[in-house]
């Protein structure tokens, strides 16, 4: 399995604000990267640069072998990248089936009844099957962010950005979720998932990094960066929150 | 209970009751010309036009979140299309109309290029101004009236029919055929794949650009073909007034005020919301005319508190009560064991 992602010393800076540092890092075929950092550390950003939505000042994206630093998100989307949004971003005038209509037939290219077989499986894994028909605007934060991993399923993507999805859920419903993230991975899907709620993330990851003001600081084995003396600096009253 | 239970459906009850109705309605409107007297042929014609003009207004501002206030230019430019190409290029009325639609797809392309760089209010400034440049432009054609404008000469309004009686009937038909057409094809286009996507824009860019839907092409596309048709429906009201000038060709009130009005008081974003406003806004002018500036004075109060009580207009607060669908662009998943009767 050959890399499916690399970052190659990535920067953008807003003002005098630095999100990316000369970020540079690989993502193996089928792996589950974690990444932490402190608030405004740029793991958003970093996402949007991977995504499309923001272009860098200067470094390159790869993915799956190409160059697609000056791709739109949309292409990159076609490509096999999706996203869920930390704030999640419904189409709130439409039902929730129709959110996964939308990336069904947009992203991944799917027609028809194809298209509606395939919104009907990926919500019964969601368990969202039974508020197919309730307008996304009117769902619950724990509904809402189903709903996001919902659309970037539905894209069918090789490779899942998740972005603090656990954050706000009770711990049962943390655990369901981390299930439906465990199965997705199983399936073969790439996943890069940034997460404050530490515990959940390492039950899945296989590696993680740390990025603080946009650098990457620490990456290596979960358990070892978090036991490191310099993440746990960071983390110093960030951990009790997870 | 399976999956496999599970069905899809984009009807519902209401909806076919409503194609039903709708196509009765049809046939009677179509008939008018045998049951209607002149004047009311000459009102629903207006009318058929403006529904036009506020489901073209609604598709670009409604769902590609392109708000302008400058689609005069377009009207203005269909009508002098209209009048060029019959006067000197010996057309055709309805040819003509037909051109006219060709050639404002042809010129929007350019002006979508150039304000497609603005956002926002600086968009629809921007709208506003290429319609004042093509006002301005058309007043320094002497050939066609400069600045006084010019009137569609007699061989050419008998070109359509010989008897005045047959040209009212046609060009109330113009104007109904218009108006199915206009509805028709945009709710055939929002069913659609690119429907679809035009409507995940209208509710979030983010996401519809992250769900692969390139958010620039479907606005312009969006764009240019409201523009021409709306260059059609132009050259048609046009022909109807028989005489055109700048001024009136280019009136920022008759054809952007007034179908803004139409659009919001229905409900944005909506099918039904032109239809509804389109009646709402007759039944104002129908009966408060005759009071002069009030009438005016009515229609932004009327705007004002729908604005603030129902931002979704009446077809919004109609569908929140009853979730009702006339145009049925959804789907609806029926689970196993129940019916699909809605």
């Amino acid at each position: 399995m050959g890399s499916i992602l690399k970052l190659d010393r990535l920067s953008k800076a807003f003002g005098a604000v630095t999100a990316a540092d000369a970020l540079s890092y690989d993502v193996q075929e089928g792996e589950a990267l974690g990444v932490i950092g402190p608030n405004g550390a740029g793991k958003t950003s970093m996402f949007n640069l991977i995504t499309g939505t923001l272009a860098p000042n200067s470094g390159n994206v790869e993915f799956a072998g190409q160059n697609v630093t000056k791709w739109n998100a949309a292409r990159r989307s076609h490509a096999g990248v999706a996203r869920s949004f930390q704030v999640p971003q419904p189409f709130s005038g439409m039902t929730v089936f129709e959110n996964a209509m939308i990336a069904a037939t947009q992203s991944a290219g799917l027609h028809g009844h194809e298209a509606e077989r395939f919104c009907l499986e990926v919500l019964e894994q969601t368990e969202l099957l039974p508020k197919a028909n309730v307008l996304a605007g009117s769902l619950t934060l724990l509904e809402r962010k189903r709903l996001e991993l919902t659309r970037a399923l539905c894209a069918k993507p090789k490779l899942l950005l998740l972005d603090e999805i656990a954050g706000g859920l009770t711990e049962g419903e943390c655990a369901s979720l981390v299930q439906t993230i465990k199965d997705i991975h199983a399936s073969g899907v790439t996943i890069i998932w940034i997460e404050h709620v530490v515990h959940a993330l390492l039950e899945v990851v296989d590696r993680l990094i740390v990025i603080d003001f946009g650098k990457k600081i620490a990456e290596g084995e979960p358990h070892a960066i978090m036991n490191s003396p310099e993440v746990k600096e960071i983390y110093l009253g960030i951990e009790a929150d997870a | 209970m399976t999956l496999q239970d599970y069905h899809v459906t984009r009807s519902s009850n209401a909806a076919r009751v409503a194609a039903i109705l709708g196509a009765v309605a049809l046939i009677i409107l179509v008939a008018a010309p045998w049951w209607a007297g002149r004047a009311d042929m000459r009102l629903m014609g207006e009318l058929f036009l403006y529904l036009a003009l506020a489901s073209l207004w609604n598709l670009m501002a409604g769902y590609a979140g392109l708000v302008s206030v400058g689609q005069q230019a377009f009207v203005g430019f269909g009508g002098y299309m209209l009048f060029a190409l019959t006067m000197f290029a010996g057309l055709h009325p309805i040819a003509a109309i037909v051109c006219a639609g060709v050639l404002g797809a042809l010129v929007s392309i350019p002006v979508a290029v150039l304000i497609f760089r603005l956002r926002g209010a600086y968009f629809a400034i921007g709208t506003w101004v290429i319609a004042e440049v093509f006002r301005l432009g058309f007043a320094q054609i002497s050939a066609l009236g400069g600045g006084s404008g010019s009137s569609l000469p007699v061989a050419i309004v008998k070109s359509l029919a010989s008897k005045r009686a047959m040209r009212e009937s046609l060009s109330y038909w113009l104007a109904l055929g218009a108006a199915v057409i206009v509805v028709t094809a945009v709710y055939l286009f929002l069913r659609s794949r690119k429907g679809l996507a035009l409507t995940a824009i209208r509710d979030n860019e983010l996401a519809a650009g992250s769900l692969g839907i390139d958010i620039w092409r479907t606005k312009f596309v969006v764009y240019v073909v409201t523009s021409a048709l709306t260059a059609m429906i132009g050259a048609l009201i046009f022909l109807q007034k028989l005489r055109i000038s700048p001024d009136a060709a280019f009136s920022v009130n008759d054809w952007t005020a007034f179908v803004i009005f139409i659009v919001v008081i229905g409900g944005i974003g909506t099918i039904e919301g032109p239809i509804i406003g389109t009646l709402v806004f007759f039944a104002l002018r129908e009966t408060l005319a005759d009071l002069g500036t009030i009438y005016l004075i009515v229609l932004g109060v009327v705007a004002i508190v729908m604005m603030l009580k129902a931002p979704k207009g009446i077809w919004g607060l109609i569908r929140r009560r009853y979730d009702l669908q006339l145009f049925p662009l959804g789907y609806r998943v029926i689970a196993p064991g129940k019916s699909d009767k809605s």
